[in-house]
């Protein structure tokens, strides 16, 4: 979100996912979009049987891989080179929108000496992609009348995540690919409501709408509305917080719906940091790892038993409905945190969350026209500055967020740790179809772990072969920080040297293995690339 | 009797909506909303069985207290007592940076909002955030 913000000015997906059968072509990248947003994987399928390209970037031959036009099987933590040696061909072919350029943007003549140096044939000497596929790609992708990235934490859970966006806004805008239907450049967000958390604040560095903490006109509305003053430093990001925690100086955590014991990187770090704490408050609605860790542990309430709203990876407000009611003495988040805020002297008197709603309308340019009678329909997507706006499908329609669209050239940072003799394979990770996240939901539904019962990592052919690895075989994964045990499954869909496995599963984390270097500017960790060894077990897995 | 209510999915950040078929106060089935919905009537598999961990035996049901390192069950008042005495405790002798919290993708708009508000006005501390990294 960091990349978007600084080249257009507004970190969401520029466009709507109504829109993407309206596209001519679509370039996904970083993204299993089958198996993490089913129905954007249903919408792009459904846009490809309408006639439109697709470009698949991936590692592994993904659902939508295999049924791409083209697939550029890149090795993990290439992106960006992949991308400046596309903008390379555009450039060098003349297939520029240089009204676009002109009217909307600033910086070209920059970034286009900086990319003369990514020919196809150097990048494909990193990225391990074929030349003449990045030609292709690229001519494919800049020909369309209307072209759509979409892209997921392929790209931005890296070192590099920053740099990753910012070339692909320089990929979009040089082609003019932005504010019309059909177009834009699309971060698929993970969780139902990540969008929602965002555009609320709960982040270090900004209140509601990304209205900065370090503004002292934002700081003064807040004291007005809040009665208290606002801390004028932006705060530590979560990855910061363990750190901090280990070192001492944040010595209390309140965690909410999350489960840091399994999803976070290099994992050993989170649990010596969640251990040491003086005090340690968990609120969900089951006892996940984390929350044993817990002094005191507070039952919330599922989604099916409040009101409340969620924000869409497109920007759509909608209403939560409460269906039953709350399980044993469990209660709204909402309800707890009031009556929290009570006990320690604070006042907030809420009945029910639509006159929070009212509040954050009132405190929120983009939510200000927000209100639960205006969402018993298919709800509205942000911004809506007031009571009578639609909504807004896609963003900078006549001109950026930031005004004008700006070029940055992108300098390729490999990932933070090589491979080498003792460690010779790069780790990925991700997600699977029946599963979410670290399966604190899913893998308490009978069917799913049916469908897929526990971890796995999968290995190309050839590493199998050269480790001495039969498909089934229980093997041991290990990284510099941790060391997992799971079956391999032996396929051709995950490219030679990278082995992938999904981070469901506390009895195997990959979590253990990832490392935890950040990003710079966004703090993502980089979960997408570490090295890795591998090496059998000696037993058999059943049927896995 | 059976009645089903509109609602969001609770897994990725499509947004599809889906009726929650309620029968003697459980969710017994979750089916695509078709009307005012950007999934139009499909459902990926999650979304098919988001009513099954909603009555899970494993939910929690009550506030837990951790003494000698084991869990007790607790009433809210005790448990947001201790949790109330220990941040005031905190914030006096170590001030606002002595805080993490993390709040919820998962959760509301209007509970995150609510924790961002916790955060600043009454733990004094910017030091809030979620796994949207993640």
């Amino acid at each position: 979100m960091a990349g978007l913000a600084k080249t257009m000015g507004a970190g969401a997906m520029t466009n709507s996912i109504e829109e993407i059968t309206e596209s001519q072509v679509l370039f996904v990248i970083g993204s299993n979009t089958t198996e993490q947003h089913p129905l954007i994987g249903s919408r792009v399928i459904e846009a490809v049987k309408n006639g439109a390209k697709l470009i698949v970037a991936d590692p592994r031959r993904t659902y939508l891989a295999e049924r791409a036009y083209i697939h550029l099987c890149l090795s993990p933590g290439t992106d960006v080179v992949l991308i400046n040696a596309m903008i390379n061909v555009i450039i060098e072919d003349g297939l520029f929108d240089e009204n676009f350029i002109e009217k909307r943007t600033e910086g070209f003549e920059v970034l286009k000496q900086d990319v003369l140096q990514w020919t196809p044939e150097r990048a494909e000497r990193i990225t391990g992609v074929k030349a003449e596929d990045i030609r292709r790609a690229a001519r494919i992708y800049a020909g369309a009348e209307r072209a759509m990235i979409l892209y997921c934490m392929g790209i931005t859970q890296h070192n590099c995540s920053t740099d990753n966006v910012i070339a692909l806004s320089n990929l979009v805008m040089l082609t003019g690919n932005v504010g019309r239907p059909g177009t834009g450049l699309c971060p698929l967000r993970g969780q139902n409501n990540v969008q929602g958390a965002c555009d609320m604040g709960a982040l270090p560095d900004v209140l509601t709408g990304y209205q900065k903490v370090t503004d002292p006109n934002v700081r003064e509305k807040f004291l007005r509305a809040w009665g208290a003053e606002i801390p004028d430093t932006p705060g530590l990001t979560v990855p910061e917080m363990f750190k901090a925690a280990e070192e001492g100086i944040i010595k209390a955590m309140y965690i909410i719906g999350e489960n840091p014991a399994v999803s976070e990187s290099h994992l050993s770090h989170v649990e010596k940091a969640l251990a040491g704490l003086e005090f340690l408050v968990v609120q969900d609605i089951f006892l996940t790892e984390t929350a044993r860790f817990a002094d005191v542990v507070l039952p919330a309430c599922s989604f099916a038993e409040k009101d409340g709203t969620f924000t869409t990876t497109d920007r759509r407000v909608q209403r939560l409905r409460k269906a039953v009611e709350p399980l044993g003495n469990s209660k709204p988040d909402w309800q707890i945190i009031v009556e929290l805020a009570a006990r320690m002297g604070y006042n907030m008197t809420y009945k029910h969350p639509s006159e929070i709603m009212d509040e954050i309308a009132s405190l929120t340019p983009s939510y200000g026209g927000i209100s639960y009678d205006r969402l018993e329909g298919p709800g509205i997507q942000v911004p809506c500055p007031h009571k009578d706006h639609p909504g807004t499908p896609y963003l900078h329609k006549d001109s950026f967020a930031r005004g004008k669209g700006k070029f940055i050239p992108v300098k390729y940072t490999p990932p933070a740790e090589k491979t080498d003799e003792e460690y010779p394979l790069v780790l990925t990770t991700g997600r699977v179809l029946y599963h979410y996240h670290t399966g604190t939901m899913t893998r308490k539904i009978d069917f799913l772990n049916k469908k897929c019962p526990g971890p796995f990592v999968e290995i190309n052919p050839v590493d199998a072969q050269k480790f001495g690895i039969s498909n089934g075989d229980v093997v041991y994964i290990k990284s510099r920080r941790g060391e997992i045990k799971a079956p391999a499954r032996v396929t051709e869909k995950i490219k030679q040297g990278v082995v992938f496995v999904p981070f469901h599963f506390a009895e195997a984390a990959a979590n253990y293995l990832t490392i935890d270097v950040l990003d710079p500017v966004a703090k993502t960790p980089q979960l997408k690339a570490c090295a890795v060894n591998i090496s059998a077990g000696g037993e058999k897995h059943g049927d896995n | 009797m059976t009645h089903y209510v509109k609602t969001v999915c609770p897994y990725c950040g499509c947004g599809c909506s889906i009726n929650l078929h309620v029968k003697n106060g459980r969710t017994v089935r979750t089916s695509p909303a078709v009307k005012d919905s950007i999934n139009k009537g499909t459902l990926c598999i999650k979304g098919m069985l988001a009513h099954e961990f909603v009555h899970s035996p494993e939910r929690l049901k009550t506030p837990l207290i951790k003494e000698n390192g084991v869990f007790r069950e607790a009433t809210w008042d005790e448990a947001l007592g201790i949790v109330a005495d220990r941040f005031r405790k905190i914030k006096e002798e170590s001030g606002g940076a002595a805080f993490g919290v993390l709040s919820s993708a998962r959760a509301a708009c209007e509970e995150n909002y609510l924790m961002s508000k916790l955060a600043r006005a009454v733990l004094a501390t910017n030091n809030i955030d979620h796994c949207a990294r993640l």
